[in-house]
């Protein structure tokens, strides 16, 4: 589902998993059941609430990944800002029920919203749209 | 070795260095000077933003008497584009963990 990052502004994963989507949603948003398989964090499903997910650290990185949740549509969809590295970026979560379960789509993207960069001349989608070209030209 | 990848996403944050970059991706190789002209900025401002971009090997320079002539380069980005394909290897092995959480708790 991935295609290079020189043409594309985001990052869709999706699989369909054998339980109803009141359950996948509950892993979505159920701060103890984020942990076991995202991460830490003080996550709680309100829109406009801030929270951090924890990453191992690395070098260069305390592993802080800043969040805000933008939509809570309850077992349907869930959104939130995902700013780490200084990558400004929106997880969006889409649950689609199925025959035997439920599709569960990820969609990371950024790069594309110019406004997150306030007074910024120079937006990212130009950018990345240079960057291919660059890319291109290089190979 | 590539400069780690937070340092060019933080050298690549700031408009005017990204304004710089491209500049000399568009043109080749350009002095301190012809820079200061196009980025309507100071020339000790435009001597620092490449020295940050530098650091983050973005550009290289080179001396010729008195002037330094800058030029990009573009394989620096490297780190920038490893680290999307990172995130979807990151993704898809958390995808991975939230099948077998699923199968582990009652609805």
């Amino acid at each position: 589902m991935t295609t290079s990052a020189a043409d594309t502004r985001s990052l869709v994963v999706e699989r369909e998993m054998p339980h109803p989507p009141e359950k996948v949603w509950r892993a979505l948003t159920e701060r103890d059941l984020l942990e076991r398989w995202l991460m830490k964090s003080d996550f709680a499903p309100v829109v406009g609430k801030r929270f951090t997910l924890h990453a191992p650290p690395m070098p260069n990185w305390d592993g802080a990944i800043d969040c805000e949740v933008r939509v809570i549509e309850a077992n349907k969809r869930l959104s939130y800002t995902w700013n780490a590295l200084g990558l400004e970026s929106v997880v969006d979560w889409t649950l689609t029920p199925t025959k035997g379960g439920t599709l569960v789509r990820m969609e990371q993207s950024g790069f594309r919203q110019e406004n997150h960069y306030q007074g910024a001349n120079y937006g990212w989608q130009n950018f990345m749209g240079n960057l291919g070209r660059v890319l291109a030209e290089t190979t | 070795m590539p400069a780690p990848a937070a340092r060019v996403f933080s050298a690549m944050a700031d408009p005017t260095r990204r304004a710089i970059f491209e500049h000399l991706c568009r043109d080749g190789e350009v002095t301190v000077r012809s820079l200061t002209i196009r980025a309507r900025v100071s020339q000790p401002a435009v001597s620092k933003h490449l020295r940050v971009l530098k650091r983050a090997q973005l550009v290289r320079d080179r001396r010729d008497g008195r002037q330094t002539h800058y030029s990009a380069r573009p394989d620096g980005l490297a780190p920038m584009v490893d680290w999307i394909g990172t995130y979807s290897a990151f993704w898809r092995d958390r995808f991975d963990r939230l099948e077998s959480l699923l199968k582990e708790i009652k609805s």
